[in-house]
């Protein structure tokens, strides 16, 4: 079932680079497979069940046996999330493609490369195949930049796969390392042993590491650390995302704020946590304080900023941010469970909820980028709301689900994790709220300049959204308000998989 | 724990508690429903909202019955989402506090609604105003109701964002833009200081509902558990929890040092102001106070004592030099809302809340009288520009007068049974008379601003016409006075503003005044001294008529002496103000020619503003451009050093390779394998085989962003 929902999107790709030779038919293949890979995964969120611990729809073949390689995917609460959110944010982000002229077929068989990426990281449970995946949503991800990107774009894709890719061999060596000690690369095998104590002594004693065994592990995991933290991005590997997010097409950085970046939390949540309990606890005021960085910096560095696009961009970071807080807090063998399972449930709710707005809110800057032949400066703009009301409204949602107004979908995912946060790392929780308040402010300064204020004479005959762009957008809103008044829809889906971290969590603490 | 976690309620559940939910829901729906309006249907928006809020009335005319019928705390709690093997439960609850305000604001709002039909009828979105408004009332509605902080919570910051859209209604106006901001942002400070305590809360007591069969956080067992505790610093826990709740409040209800942005908020129309900014979203903050009162430690209620009683006499001194008829009201509601505050510390809920309820009625009249001022001409604000409308809008005049006889605390209206109320429990308050000296000279103040304010409006000579002819004569000497023109505030349709004849509002209009005026002269008769009939119904008490409750010591003398300060402020606006009529708008203020200093300074709100510019707000921006900074030159910097290095690696080893040694290798593939060499030379083993393809990787990767670079 995972492997027909990875090879779906490849196989569209592939199509559609031998047989479409039109725009018009390369968008109409790219959203049917698109929308049959989304079905796909709703398929499997209904086939899950929450409750059970553990991997569900798993599939295990020998690969390279001899070198601990497998084939093995499944799925839990966590990985579901994730390929509903991926294939939702790809589906947008081919509406928003469908009406761009500068387009070709290549873009979108790209595009479902990326997918494929997407779905193969996220059920991977064998280091190689995963790190393959990894990997490979690079690609397709560098040339959509590359290709289509604004006018600096070839700096911003160089940098973009440069720093990544510098980050991945980090993340490379620390599991060879791991492979050379204990002759494994399954997630699932080396959590146990993580677990059971036996992983770092095996480590000291098989890389023949006669200082500290304390000392391999950290070393190990900083590296590993390393990886997650150039994808997400944690403060300060966050320099990339800005210039990539702004000269990205605004179709492709839907594709990076919404799916991509939460590879980066998807590796913290699925390797760290279970494989490095005891480093990350060892580590844990170092990365909070990271975590407050990456919450409030950015946050203020938006205020500041001239293009819309990078002011969503370290939005981006600033969101992302809570949700390194709600894991970091939860990396101790004390505190309450109660409050880590809030924390955890509160990262996988701020993880598709971030997906889901920011997707929308470049979504929105695509299409004013378009309709305004590339401008996007804050300052460009004023009193849109009287001439486009309709797209002003609606992105006016998007925002306020952005900045966590209750009854939309930021809020709950919020709430839990400073709900989580607060009793877990008291002062970690209360600088953050500052991360809080900035968000407000830059993103009310935004209404403010771009939608209120005289009319700038410039924009007098803007076109607001079009029929069909107003039922491309339209699901997505209603899913805001759907998980702001429900979130139940999400929460009931992973409960049972954020209790089962909580009680590893609270047990592997010994060496 | 596991308690809160079941759906129950009490066996048998009246319909109306069942049913409450309705209250506000009724709004929230129609607003929705009006979201998708078009701007042409102004008539069914129109029905719509008025509709639901009249149905909510009822309902809550209702829910009034059956809380004087069983006046204990009635829940219906139920579960809202999960995280790990918990439930977060929400709920909602009558009792007699809630009863009231549901009242309180249903009644207003719905008077309110009716003025708007009026006063909003020549908007272009009028639609969208009524949309904005029954969100505004459901949210509220949900904030009075709710059985959890959590749910209080986000209703109370829905209420915010209506807020928000209410104040920048007239958004192509940068000054509303701004004041929609500053009100969001402002309030939204002491919002996460509710946040930290809300948290802080839950994980003390395990729930945030407020009553859950024993099990909730206002209940015995949870107050016992959260005494018990201490921070850091000495302080108890609840104490810090209540301080950090009160912070919601202070941001809300426009308490010093958050007062700021409620002034602004004034750029909103005046409906909005009589609503939101005077009756009901800003006496929210008092409602959240009285809702956790047994939260509340003594050492919490003193700190809410000293800032209400700070604020009362604060925003009471700015009312004095503003000349913007809405700001001096808007300082006006600053005050009060000290008031209450002042009362919930020192006196207890009834206290605080009898004057919340009174306040309601003749602030919401006052404004919708100054509505009615504005309206009639033509949009002037500006109270020198006036004068003698007491001829031109006899009805306005007389509801105004009720009103601000009622403000003022004149014997008998109803705010003097409140105002008296607060000023007797500080009076009797144990452990400060600051309080009391603070309300005091606050309550003079009131009665000398509001006597201003009248004979400025209402009496003397109009000066409007000369106001606008005279300021655009000693600009451009001879423009004949037709061929100036009409002077109209951006965004208001323009109507015909010349010659300016001040004319009485439509009676759609003067009728909910009239009705609002009613209430503010007789409402105080249900708290009185002899017949505490409300003080008794919040306490769950049945009140008894008995004049011996006069007879508690002091309580005469104190309302004799408080009647003389009212008498003295009003005779001290009518010496100044009143004895000779003011003839010309451009005239100095007669404060202003005695202390000029002191009334430029009070003029400018005593420069909170300005310091919070220079302070805070510098600061603010001081950190986002070091931040922005940081990212560009220090972590981006270290970024870009790195890749030169590497790229200088890589072109040397280049160099090295083509050069000095003799490679025989595809010209594609030359640099990708000696770098590869190079790598594998230094090292052995078996993990270096990946570790050269890395190696490789990084090598190319190092030309191309060099190349990358440069393109």
């Amino acid at each position: 079932m995972i492997t027909i929902l990875t090879l779906l999107p490849i196989l569209g790709g592939l199509l559609i680079l031998a047989f479409s030779r039109t725009r018009a038919s390369a968008r109409i293949l790219a959203v049917l497979f698109a929308v049959a890979s989304l079905a796909l995964s709703v398929f499997l969120w209904l086939g899950i069940e929450p409750s059970t611990p553990g991997m569900q729809f798993e599939e295990i073949h020998e690969w390279a046996p001899s070198l601990g390689i497998a084939y093995h995917v499944g799925i839990d609460g966590l990985g579901v999330l994730m390929l509903v959110l991926s294939a939702i944010v790809v589906l947008m982000s081919l509406a928003a493609a469908w009406a761009n002229a500068k387009l070709t077929p290549v873009y979108f068989a790209l595009v479902l490369f990326l997918e494929a990426g997407l779905f193969g990281t996220f059920t991977a449970l064998n280091f190689v195949h995963w790190f393959i995946f990894w990997e490979l949503s690079l690609i397709p991800a560098y040339f959509l930049i590359r290709l289509w990107g604004g006018t600096r774009r070839a700096r911003a894709a160089n940098q973009f796969f440069l720093y990544t890719m510098f980050g991945s061999i980090a993340l490379l060596l620390a599991f060879l390392a791991l492979f050379l000690a204990t002759g494994r690369f399954d997630f699932v095998d080396l959590a146990s042993l993580a677990q059971s104590g036996q992983l770092m002594p095996s480590l000291a004693q098989n890389l023949h590491w006669s200082a500290n065994p304390a000392h391999i592990g950290q070393i190990l995991f900083w590296a590993a650390f390393l990886g997650f933290a150039v994808k997400t991005p944690v403060v300060p590997f966050h320099t990339w995302l800005p210039a990539a997010y702004a000269e990205a097409p605004g179709e492709t950085t839907m594709l990076l704020t919404g799916a991509m970046s939460k590879m980066g939390i998807y590796g913290f949540l699925r390797v760290l946590l279970p494989i490095f309990p005891q480093q990350m606890q060892q580590a844990r005021t170092p990365l909070l304080w990271l975590a407050v960085a990456t919450i409030v910096l950015p946050a203020f560095a938006a205020w500041v900023q001239k293009d819309l696009k990078r002011t969503f961009a370290y939005g981006s970071v600033n969101h992302l941010g809570y949700c390194v807080l709600g894991l970091v807090v939860c990396a101790q063998v004390t505190g309450s469970a109660t409050e880590k399972s809030a924390a955890l449930t509160g990262v996988l709710l701020q993880i598709f909820s971030h997906g889901l707005t920011a997707a929308a809110l470049f979504w929105f800057i695509a299409l004013l980028e378009r309709r305004t032949a590339g401008l996007r400066g804050i300052d460009d703009f004023g009193g849109l709301r009287k001439v486009v009301p309709v797209f002003s409204g609606l992105m006016g949602i998007a925002i306020f689900a952005s900045l966590g107004l209750p009854g939309l979908n930021g809020f709950p995912g919020e709430f839990l994790i400073f709900k989580g946060a607060f009793p877990l790392a008291a002062w970690a929780a209360s600088i953050s709220l500052l991360g809080l308040l900035m968000t407000a402010v830059f993103l009310l300064t935004v209404i403010q300049k771009v939608f209120s204020g005289p009319v700038n004479p410039r924009w007098q005959t803007l076109p607001d959204l079009t029929t069909t762009e107003r039922f491309a957008i339209a699901p997505a809103i209603a899913l805001m308000f759907i998980l702001g008044l429900y979130p139940q829809l999400i929460t009931g889906m992973i409960h049972g998989t954020v209790a089962q971290w909580v009680l590893s969590l609270s047990q592997g603490g010994h060496f | 724990m596991n308690q809160a976690l079941v759906l129950y309620a009490a066996p048998p559940v009246p319909w109306i508690v069942r049913w409450l939910w309705l209250i506000p829901a009724l709004p929230i729906v129609a607003s929705g429903f009006t979201a998708l309006l078009k701007q042409s249907q102004r008539r069914l928006s129109a029905t719509l909202s008025i509709g639901s809020m009249s149905l909510s009335f009822l309902l809550a005319l209702a829910a009034l019955a059956q809380a004087l019928a069983h006046p204990d705390v009635q829940t219906i709690n139920f579960r809202w989402m999960q995280f790990g093997d918990q439930w977060i439960a929400l709920g909602w609850l009558l009792d007699p506090l809630a009863s009231v305000m549901l009242v309180m604001v249903t009644f207003v709002g719905l008077l309110i609604f009716i003025y708007s039909l009026g006063y909003m009828a020549h908007d272009d979105n009028f639609t969208r105003f009524f949309c904005f408004l029954s969100l505004f009332a459901g949210a509220m509605l949900g904030v009075v109701i709710a059985n959890s902080l959590l749910l209080l919570f986000m209703c109370w910051e829905v209420v915010g964002l209506t807020s928000y859209l209410l104040i920048g209604f007239w958004f192509h106006r940068p000054a509303a833009a701004a004041a929609a901001k500053k009100a969001f942002i402002t309030t939204r400070v002491g919002d996460l200081g509710l946040l930290l305590g809300m948290v802080w809360l839950y994980a003390q007591t395990g729930t945030l509902l407020f009553y859950s069969n024993g099990q909730g956080c206002l209940e015995y067992s949870a107050r016992t558990a959260l005494a018990a505790h201490l921070t850091v610093g000495g302080m108890a826990v609840s104490t810090a929890i209540g301080l950090l709740i009160f912070c919601g409040a202070v941001g809300k209800s426009g308490q010093v040092p958050l007062h700021v942005w409620l002034p602004d908020a004034m750029e909103g129309p005046t409906p909005v102001s009589a609503l939101i900014h005077a009756a009901t979203m800003v006496a929210a903050g008092v409602y959240l106070i009285a809702r956790v009162y047994p939260l509340m430690s003594a050492h919490a209620l003193a700190v809410v004592a000293w800032v209400g009683a700070i604020t009362a006499l604060f925003a009471a001194c700015i009312a004095v030099a503003q000349n913007d008829i809405k700001r001096i009201l808007a300082y006006s509601t600053v005050s009060q809302l000290g008031y209450m505050m002042l009362g919930l510390g020192v006196g207890g809920v009834a206290v605080g809340m009898f004057h919340l309820i009174t306040h309601a009625f003749f602030k919401a009249l006052l404004f919708l009288g100054a509505g009615s001022v504005i309206h009639g001409c033509t949009e002037e604000q500006d109270i020198r520009n006036m004068g003698g409308l007491r001829r031109f809008m006899p009805v306005t005049f007389a509801a105004y007068s009720a009103g601000m006889l009622a403000l003022c605390g004149f014997p008998l209206f109803a705010g003097f049974w409140s105002k008296d109320a607060i000023l007797h429990s500080a009076h009797s308050w144990g452990v400060s008379m600051g309080p009391f000296y603070l309300g005091a000279i606050g309550a003079l103040l009131t009665a000398f601003y509001m006597t201003r304010q009248m004979f400025y409006v209402f009496f003397g000579p109009h000066r409007q016409p000369q106001a606008t002819v005279s300021a655009t004569e000693t600009a451009s000497h001879a423009i004949p006075a037709h061929e100036i023109e009409p002077v109209v505030s951006a965004g208001r349709p323009a109507e015909v503003c010349e010659p300016v004849h001040p004319h009485e509002s439509p009676s759609v209009m003067t009728g909910p005044l009239v009705i609002l005026a009613v209430f503010a002269t007789f409402l105080g008769f249900v708290g009185t001294p002899a017949w505490p009939w409300f003080q008794t119904f919040l306490a769950g008490r049945a009140a008894s008529f008995d004049f011996a409750g006069f007879s508690e010591p002091g309580l005469v003398s104190l309302m004799v002496i408080s009647s003389l300060i009212v008498f003295a402020g009003l005779f001290l606006g009518w010496f100044l103000y009143g004895r000779r009529p003011i003839l010309n708008a451009t005239d100095p203020d007669a404060l202003e020619r005695l202390q000029p200093g002191l009334f430029h300074a009070l003029g400018n709100r005593l420069y909170v503003d300005e310091f919070y510019g220079v302070t805070v707000i510098a600061l603010t921006r001081g950190i986002a451009v070091f931040s922005a900074f940081l990212d560009r030159w220090i972590f981006g910097g270290i970024v870009q050093c790195i890749a030169w290095l590497v790229a200088g690696i890589g072109w040397l080893d280049f160099g090295v390779d083509q050069y000095l040694v003799n490679g025989g290798f595809d010209l594609g593939c030359r640099e990708v394998s000696f770098g590869g060499r190079l790598f594998s030379r230094l090292q052995n083993g078996r993990v270096q085989n990946y570790l050269r393809i890395i190696a490789i990787a990084l090598v190319v990767l190092g030309i191309l962003l060099l190349w990358g670079s440069r393109g």
